[in-house]
């Protein structure tokens, strides 16, 4: 995928990017209202479900490291399963965040400011989430440290830098390094924000010591730009190389329905398909749960579904290449793959995944559907699901029925399978819901430039 | 040895303007009037600002950026080359121990690290933070309002041209709404 697919940044029709009538004053109440205000009920009963879920996780780890991987439904041939689908599925829910957060500043797409910020921090929870996986899929997770990173052991052993898996090791913990610093280098003048407006003493002195003294100095600001926009830059490659990696684990790899060139792109496509949908999926009831909607405008929605759109027929394009190449290529087990796809006994996933990845996302080429809330999140549902479905269609379909017809076997995900995956999905949303309580969830200072103050006309010198 | 009297008795003073457009001319009329030893304080980033505030000097995070990526490839190479050929030699498949092009991913990913981190380090050393205590913030007004929506302009008494008296009337004609004493 390229930049250029993304939509332009003419407004379609005339919608504005922020709500009239606001300037900086108005910004910095309202968002860092929704932290020092009340949080109403339901968010006290979202956050404990969200909570029990993390504490589900945790228990299904226990168990895991105490019985070993025997408990999951990983078998042979099926080697990875729940482990390495869930991995790439949360991986690629992260890509949104530095797209919209490195790749649309430096298209200086205005839209991108109100929604960075939430953005960057579902990356930083996603790939958390996704490292949980690789990490106790080895099962002694405590061994992995020489496995995966190269530290001088008493054994003189070091990694194999020719394996792919060693490369995903370097590119997604260089990612999750990097979108944390991002992350954080973009909250500090917001910290500062905090700190002057905080009225407890200890939250003054809390995000006094995270804002580091921020006084929003002109010489400082001078600096602070230069050095986003360099972090925008560097994101940018680094996006595109985390999911090509990821991608190059099955394709350098000999397996039918994995060695294929047109994993990496098709990958990455998939990546900004699946975290636009994310967005989508918590943007939609933040902005209507906190009043939001001057700052995440029915503009940014209508950006999202366009951006969505794109990605997933790119995506489409690459499913009826797989196809393609299997017929094309004459090959016996690449053609058996696409026929284990079609009708073999995983179909209705393949069906399923097609239904939810490419019809779904019909209705967004009109604008009706691209502006309206519940048709946009119950679109983003589909492809949040169809996301899933497309790793399952990959890794267990493509691994159950390789070469050999005597090696063949089925797959079936065990209960501590469902477990740790639905654990994941409690343990990021509840590090969403501690986010949104302690962090203005939305660039205070970034929106501000966006206000008709902002505008500067340049003196004669 | 500077004993505690030797400092000075203001670090400077501070102007407050209604608006972005406003701070952004009385910067620049400061500049032409010889004033280098100043500060203006934004809610947000105005690259102009900056530009006349640092006397159009460029900032060095590229620089420092730059040397990252670079220490950053080089320690990546370093350590991929000489960990597959020297420490620990294996034969994968016949491959030649130094098999660059499948080294290419670890380096990449080694200069991406460095030249970020270089640049986010870099950007907060330049700056002098973490800064516990800064003088302006002794500026009530400052702190009410600084990080909210005040423009301000700090003329520090250490420029060779600033007077006391004679700075302020420059501040209050250059159309500031007020103007305090920022105590050291």
């Amino acid at each position: 995928m390229s930049v250029a697919d993304l939509p332009n940044a003419r407004p379609p029709g005339d919608l504005p990017v922020l709500a009239p009538g606001h300037g900086p004053a108005s910004i910095t109440d309202k968002i860092s209202s929704v932290v020092f205000g009340r949080m109403p009920i339901w968010f006290y009963v979202a956050m404990a479900i969200a909570f029990g879920g993390a504490m589900v996780l945790l228990a299904s780890l226990t168990k895991l490291v105490f019985t070993g991987i025997g408990i999951w439904g990983n078998n042979q041939p099926v080697g990875w399963g729940f482990d390495i689908i869930n991995f790439v599925w949360w991986i690629g829910i992260g890509h949104a965040g530095t797209l919209i957060s490195a790749i649309l500043l430096l298209l200086r797409q205005e839209w991108r400011t109100s929604i960075n910020r939430f953005a960057e921090a579902m990356t930083l929870f996603a790939v958390a989430c996704a490292l949980i996986y690789p990490l106790f899929h080895t099962g002694r997770p405590w061994l992995a440290a020489y496995w995966l990173l190269p530290y001088p052991n008493t054994m003189g052993m070091w990694p194999n830098f020719r394996s792919p898996l060693i490369w995903d090791v370097f590119a997604v913990s260089t990612y999750a390094s990097v979108s944390a610093l991002f992350w954080y280098i973009g909250l500090i003048p917001d910290l500062a924000v905090m700190r002057d407006k905080a009225k407890k003493l200890w939250q003054r002195k809390t995000y006094g010591l995270f804002s580091m003294g921020w006084r929003n100095s002109a010489r400082h600001w001078h600096n602070y730009e230069s050095a986003y926009l360099l972090l925008a830059g560097l994101s940018t490659p680094l996006v595109l190389s985390v999911h090509s990696v990821v991608s190059f684990d099955f394709a350098s790899g000999q397996i039918p329905g994995w060695h294929a060139t047109i994993f990496p792109p098709y990958f990455v496509a998939g990546a900004v398909f699946a975290g636009f949908a994310m967005v989508l999926t918590l943007a939609i009831p933040l902005r209507r749960a906190f009043g939001l909607e001057d700052f995440i405008t029915t503009k940014h929605l209508d950006n999202m579904g366009r951006v969505m759109l794109v990605t997933g027929l790119i995506v489409g394009y690459g499913y009826v290449m797989e196809l393609f190449t299997a017929w094309y290529s004459g090959n016996l087990y690449e053609m058996y793959m696409v026929k284990n796809r079609l009708f073999g006994p995983y179909s209705w996933i393949y069906y399923l995944l097609i239904v939810c990845n490419i019809l779904a996302i019909q209705p967004l080429w009109l604008q009706r559907f691209r502006r309206s809330v519940v048709s946009l999140w119950v679109i983003s549902m589909f492809v949040n699901f169809g996301m899933w479905f497309e790793r399952f269609v990959i890794i267990p379909m493509s691994l159950h029925r390789d070469f050999l017809p005597s090696s063949w076997d089925m797959y079936n995900p065990t209960r501590w399978d469902f477990a740790t995956f639905f654990g994941s999905i409690g343990l990021f949303l509840a590090l969403m819901f501690l986010f949104v309580r302690v962090l203005p969830a939305i660039a205070m200072f970034e929106m501000k430039t966006l206000t008709p103050d902002a505008k500067i006309k340049e003196g004669a010198h | 040895m500077q004993s505690a009297t030797a400092r000075p008795a203001l670090h400077g003073l501070l102007a407050e303007y209604r608006s972005a457009q406003k701070l952004v001319a009385a910067a620049e009329q400061a500049h032409r009037a010889g004033f280098r030893a100043m500060d203006a304080y934004t809610p947000y980033p105005i690259e102009h600002l900056s530009e006349v505030v640092c006397d159009h000097h460029k900032s060095k995070v590229p620089l420092i950026c730059l040397t990252g990526g670079v220490v950053g490839a080089l320690a990546g190479w370093a350590l991929v080359y000489w960990t597959s050929t020297i420490a620990y030699p294996v034969n994968v498949g016949g491959r030649p121990f130094n098999s660059w092009p499948a080294f290419i991913p670890v380096i990449f990913e080694c200069t991406i690290l460095f030249a970020a981190f270089a640049a986010g380090i870099g950007m907060i050393a330049l700056n002098r933070l973490p800064e516990p205590y800064h003088p302006v913030f002794n500026v009530a007004r400052f702190r009410e309002v600084g990080a909210r929506d005040g423009y301000f302009l700090c003329i520090e008494a250490t420029d060779p041209r600033f007077e006391p008296a004679a700075t302020r009337e420059f501040l209050l004609a250059s159309g500031a709404v007020e103007v305090n004493d920022v105590a050291p």
